[in-house]
């Protein structure tokens, strides 16, 4: 099969799984897994052969697989849609197939096959657990399987299926479609307990801070479409001669060229789904969703999805820019947003108990990262930080995911009411789950960036290093601090989950998941440490120059103009060690011995701050009291009651009125009184008048009728003679 | 066979009224021969259509398949018909909703023979006014559409619910309805058949293709005015007429009225149709005859759509009856299709034209789908709960899993999900647009965030959250009949969203020869 057909067929065995198991084998849970699984095992196969041909396709920065297709009739010609594959696709591709492959699986255990059916459970809430009866007669409550378990399956098909659509795609009309099928299913699968009201509210407000984002990012997918005549990124962002146009055109807003505020709008939708800083608030609220779809969604891939975006439009965005040179003003609004949230919800994820809500927090913050690498034109970095965030993150989703289902267990199992993601209620499990727990630490240490072994390390230094390199000192200090907090929270995370002693008899109860799951989490711990192998810089000290920097070398030729790999310096890696460690060091002693119902040191320590810190600065709450409730009166009061019913339809009915109010001048006043009674009638009473005046004469005597003719007589004969013949 | 592809169209426009007399001559006792024999008629011109569709050559300008006949010499007022490919895609449109609908209809319990016979005249009337290539014929039908959809209210409109009018008084919601639906639209006509008169009487003819070569021509002074102000005029008298039907902001209140109160079909027929003879006038009448005066104007025009986009939206998101949101979503839709004509006609001629009215279009006939579709379900949950109020559901989904995913399916069609038609067509008046009027553009992005606010609500109320107990015993899963009403128009949204292009380029073709 050629490489071309192959990319086409890869979106399409998630989709049709999708339809096959809504339509037909919904009512087997069995078979629904096996599809489901099996078409994402054929993605991931089809898309290993393409990642395979593509790493050794000479020059695929300049000779991408292409493959185009006619779509839209326009005018004369057609506006074509199509696959492409070059090196920034492809490194994506890879981790996509991985990712969602693991979670597939993963989910068969995590939504609890082959356990009993539920003794109240409903379709829309979480499983409550089964009650079983074992051999001696003992009655144990155990979990109990999805009642949606076919619906789930369908779901994440039908996202497996936007996210492949999104990366192969060879232009942004059919990259907004996936990345908009990706939105529908975020949404329902935040909503997937959709009878939980809090979910209810989650979903929609996932949907809809993401929207704001999306329609800006339509904006500028339509003025780019206006400006070029196509949305195809080899037209566009490889061209120098349009690239050079559209830097060179004035847009007239603010002083800014073209491709910036065409750049910037795009940017817009990838703060809405990579949720940053100021459209951050869904993604916390996200994890209401089960937590496969936390990992693959709302980690791995769709929240990735906008900084993929951004990463594959930054010709656009730095068009005008020199090697070195002033960063533009869409660079700089993405540097400073991405530094900002990196920061900002660090601080937050510090204070929060729930283990996934630290995670989601996290998630925004690396997210952050990879922005601002962008923003300061670490390309390269950007993109390889994006890859090995995808593996450790989904591996700390899933793993915290494991947690929670051991400590659902232990719920079930001693019947205690706490919850079971609360990361105080935890404790010592690093004996009960021990894969867990090991998966979790070379997760976390990717992620606070350990040196030299993990994935994490590699690519947060480039990152800092680029900073360094280019003199972008904010930005350099600002992700030192958050990378320092980001050690701090994971270890506190780590050691308030696995070490130390359990802290309630739940814990004590928790016991490892199945191997569906902890598969998963082993295949993904793997590439947290591997990945970042790939890109190790040349002149790192000792190590540097045994591989190749493969990474740098492949995804940079992405570029029209290969970037420079920056001059090493001893200062960022001094700084990335000392954060790293530092955070991990810190964060293991503050809560290495936390005992039961103790409360948490840095809430003491902090103060207030703490408490802005735990309600995430009141952003919800300003949110609401700004857009939302004014966005419903404005709805609800002034459109529809005030404008529609007052207003218009005030206004027809007063028109309405005041024709009734003719019609019934005229009925009563003229009709009536003048045309009926004055007229019509008047003429029949004065008829009638004349005819009573004239009865006296109907005598019915003979003599006086004759008497009256003659006079009419001889009137007549009177009135001929004189007037008629007129004899003078 | 000769005569059936010579005299297609008529076939097409007056099998309607043949399938009426046959109903006319079934006993009323025997509702259920009527109901089937209905649908089954109501097949021929669904038939006859897909020949047509097939028979039609894209590739030539002009109108096909045309007939002329004498109807009112003295006048010079002929029985001119013929389409092209805009028509076409409204005849389509018609000709697949009509059966739908009449399925849906298969719950109507009273006087189903008058019902059924004025479903009938009422598709006539549609199909004339899409087909008619003659000022006069084309009011005649215009007009005519108006009459069964009347009674369709005010006969078979929601029983319940009353409607404050002046002075406290009160009276019945579908009577308030039916009225306000008949006088609106009469008042634009008055306007729209004054201006074809004077048109008449200027250039000595009503027949359309001929006026497209003299009309927009035309330097002879009227009545001592000068001819500029004549045709303003008369472009405003056409204006105003199909504003009101579309209906563009302000004078849109007649519509969440009407359709509210209409029954389940009767709504389908108003959303998926009558709403587009509207925009059809603007496309073949105003644009045409009147390109100077469009063009001067286009930017009043897409003001207006834009308040259209954003107050439909915002009014929708403010409902609490759930076919009262539906209803005030096609004002939000509906804009769209009036910005990509305002655009197109501010910039005859260049891409941005092009792809603005292939858009706008395509949006009529998406809405088409998705609204009927919206009505429909909204029907089939009224007609099991007798309640429309939004507050009275709540986590419904576990209870009718499949009804919940159909809802789920046609409330993102219409909230314009890519990969769904809506997507296709608002993507390209977007696009279309935004050369033209960016303002406008931008500000008709807040509309669409919205259009997702009142979806998601709808969807929220309806299906998820805590279960009301309610509603458990008492609400069945949507039948078989039912799901085979929104089958065909699940099909084509898919089929449009995914591959645009069978559709899109009979459109294209047409909006490139005539603009």
């Amino acid at each position: 099969m050629t490489t071309e057909t192959l990319i086409w067929l890869i979106p399409l065995p998630p989709i049709l799984a999708f339809f096959l198991i809504v339509l037909f084998t919904n009512r087997s849970k069995a078979l629904s897994h096996t599809i489901a699984i099996g078409a994402a095992l054929l993605s991931w196969a089809g898309s290993m052969v393409v990642f395979w041909r593509a790493i050794n396709t000479p020059e695929l920065g300049k000779n991408p697989i292409l493959s185009p297709y006619k779509w839209l009739p326009i005018g004369d010609g057609w506006f074509n849609i199509g696959v492409q594959i070059d090196p920034l696709s492809a490194v994506t591709l890879f981790f996509v197939a991985w990712t969602i492959l693991m979670i597939f699986i993963y989910s068969v255990g995590y939504q609890n096959y082959g356990q009993p059916e539920g003794d109240h459970d409903r379709p829309g809430l979480p499983p409550h657990g089964a009650t079983v009866t074992d051999a001696s007669g003992h009655h144990h409550q155990v979990p109990s399987v999805e009642p949606m378990y076919s619906r789930f399956f369908a779901f994440i098909g039908l996202f497996a299926f936007g996210m492949y659509t999104l990366v192969v795609s060879d232009n942004l009309l059919t990259l907004f479609v996936g990345w908009e099928i990706m939105g529908l299913c975020s949404y329902l699968l935040i909503g997937f307990w959709y009878g939980k009201p809090s979910a209810r509210v989650a979903m929609i407000k996932a949907f809809m801070t993401t929207r704001v984002g999306d329609v800006f990012m339509l904006l500028g997918i339509a003025y780019l479409y206006a400006q070029t005549g196509t949305l195809n990124y080899r037209a566009i962002l490889y061209n120098e001669e349009t690239l050079h146009t559209l830097a060179s055109t004035p847009s007239g807003f603010l002083g800014m060229s073209t491709a910036g505020l065409i750049g910037l709008l795009l940017f817009i939708g990838a703060v809405g789904k990579s949720a940053q800083w100021p459209l951050h608030v869904w993604l916390p609220d996200a994890m209401e969703g089960p937590t496969p779809v936390s990992a693959m969604i709302h980690a791995a891939t769709m929240v990735s999805a906008g900084v993929y975006m951004s990463i594959r439009v930054f010709p656009l965005l730095s068009a005008g820019m020199h090697e070195g040179g002033q960063l533009t003003s869409a660079m700089m609004v993405m540097a400073f947003i991405g530094a900002f949230t990196a920061l900002f919800s660090a601080t937050i994820a510090v204070a929060q108990n729930d283990i996934k809500r630290v995670l989601a927090y996290s998630t925004i913050s690396q997210l952050g990262y990879m922005i601002a690498a962008l923003g300061i034109g670490a390309y390269v970095a950007a993109a390889f930080h994006l890859i090995t965030h995808a593996f450790f993150k989904a591996l700390l989703f899933l793993g915290s995911g494991s947690v929670i289902h051991g400590m659902e267990h232990g719920v079930l199992h001693t019947g205690d009411h706490i919850d079971p993601q609360d990361m105080f209620n935890m404790g010592g499990l690093r004996k009960k789950m021990p894969l867990t727990f090991w998966t979790f630490l070379i997760g976390g240490f990717a992620l606070s960036g350990f040196p030299l072994i993990t994935a994490g390390f590699w690519s947060k230094d480039e990152i800092l290093a680029d900073a360094f390199g280019h003199g972008h000192w904010a930005v350099f200090i600002t992700l030192a601090v958050a990378a320092l907090l980001t050690a701090f929270y994971t270890m506190r995370q780590i050691t308030l989950t696995f070490l130390g002693e359990p802290r309630t008899k739940a814990a004590h109860h928790a016991q490892e998941t199945t191997w569906t799951m902890t598969l998963s989490l082993v295949v993904l711990a793997f590439f947290a440490i591997t990945a970042g192998w790939a890109g190790i810089p040349e002149h790192f000290p000792v190590i540097g120059g045994l591989v190749p920097n493969w990474f740098h070398e492949f995804v940079g030729s992405t570029l029209l103009e290969h970037p420079e790999g920056v001059e090493f310096s001893i200062w960022p890696l001094l700084t990335s060690l000392v954060v790293a460690l530092g955070g991990l060091a810190l964060g293991w002693y503050v809560y290495r011995d936390i005992r039961a119902e103790a409360p948490d040191p840095v809430e003491k320590a902090l103060g207030p701050v703490h408490k802005v810190l735990k309600n995430k600065y009141y952003f919800d709450e300003l949110y609401d009291f700004l857009f939302i409730k004014p966005a419903f009166w404005f709805a609800e009061t002034f459109t529809s009651a005030w404008m529609d019913r007052g207003v218009i339809d005030g206004f027809l009915h007063r028109v309405a009125q005041a024709v009734g109010i003719l019609g019934n001048f005229l009925r009563n006043k003229i009709d009536k009184r003048i045309i009926n009674e004055w007229f019509g009638d008047g003429i029949g009473n004065s008829i009638r008048q004349v005819g009573q005046d004239l009865r006296p004469i109907q005598t019915g005597k003979i003599q006086q009728y004759m008497m009256f003719g003659l006079s009419v007589l001889a009137f007549s004969a009177l009135f001929f003679y004189f007037f008629v013949m007129r004899p003078f | 066979m000769d005569f059936i592809s010579s005299h297609l169209l008529t076939l097409i426009l007056f099998s309607p009224v043949f399938a009426a007399a046959i109903i006319f001559i079934i006993p009323r006792e025997q509702e259920n021969l009527i109901r089937w024999s209905a649908l089954v008629l109501s097949c021929i011109p669904l038939a006859l259509t897909i020949s047509l569709w097939f028979g039609f050559d894209r590739s030539l300008e002009g109108f096909q398949y045309q007939e002329m006949a004498v109807w009112y010499s003295a006048i010079n007022s002929s029985y001119h018909i013929g389409v092209d490919g805009i028509s076409l895609t409204m005849v389509l449109l018609t000709a697949i909703l009509t059966p739908l609908s009449i399925l849906a209809s298969f719950s109507i319990k009273d006087r189903v023979k008058s019902y059924m016979i004025l479903f009938f005249l009422l598709e006539m009337g549609m199909l004339g006014v899409f087909l008619a290539l003659d000022l006069l014929i084309f009011f005649v039908f215009w007009e005519f559409g108006l009459i069964p959809m009347y009674f369709l209210i005010n006969q078979w409109g929601s029983e319940k619910g009353e409607r404050e009018i002046w002075g406290g008084r009160k009276i019945p919601a579908r009577t308030y309805a039916s009225f306000k639906f008949m006088i609106y639209t009469m008042a634009g006509s008055l306007g729209l058949l004054l201006a074809i008169q004077l048109i008449g009487v200027v250039s000595g003819t009503f027949d359309l293709p001929e006026l497209y070569k003299i009309w927009p021509m035309l330097e002879k002074p009227l009545l001592g005015l000068p001819v500029s102000t004549v045709k303003s005029i008369a472009f405003w008298a056409f204006t105003l007429a199909f504003a009101i039907k579309v209906p563009v902001w302000p004078f849109h209140t007649w519509l969440p009225d009407a359709h509210t109160e209409a029954p389940t079909a009767g709504s389908m027929i108003l959303a998926g149709v009558l709403l587009k003879l509207g925009a059809y006038g603007f496309l073949r009448f105003v644009l045409p005859l009147y390109p100077a005066e469009s063009n001067y104007f286009a930017g009043a025009l897409g003001f207006l759509a834009v308040m259209a986009i954003i107050f439909g939206a915002f009014a929708s998101y403010g409902q609490s009856d759930f076919k009262r949101l539906v209803a005030y979503s096609s004002v939000n839709h509906m804009g769209f299709v009036v910005l990509g004509i305002a655009a197109a006609a501010h910039s005859v001629g260049s891409e941005n034209a092009n792809i603005a009215m292939n858009g706008a279009v395509l949006q009529m006939f998406n809405h088409g789908l998705s609204a009927a579709g919206m009505f429909f379900l909204v029907g089939v949950i009224y007609e099991r709960t007798h309640t429309r109020n939004l507050n009275d559901f709540g986590g419904l989904f576990p209870l009718i899993p499949v009804y919940g995913g159909i809802l789920m399916f046609t409330s993102m069609a219409s909230l314009g999900l890519p990969g769904l038609n809506g997507f296709v067509s608002e993507f390209l008046v977007v696009r279309g647009s935004w050369p033209v009027f960016t303002v406008y553009t931008a500000l008709a992005m807040i509309g669409l965030l919205f259009t997702g606010a009142y979806i998601l609500r709808g969807i929220k109320q309806v299906l998820h959250g805590p279960l009301n107990e309610q509603w458990v015993g008492h609400l069945s899963e949507i039948n078989t009949r039912e799901i085979l009403v929104m089958a065909p128009l699940m099909v084509l949204m898919l089929w449009i969203g995914v591959w645009p292009a069978w559709i899109l380029d009979v459109i294209n073709r047409a909006v490139a020869m005539l603009f």
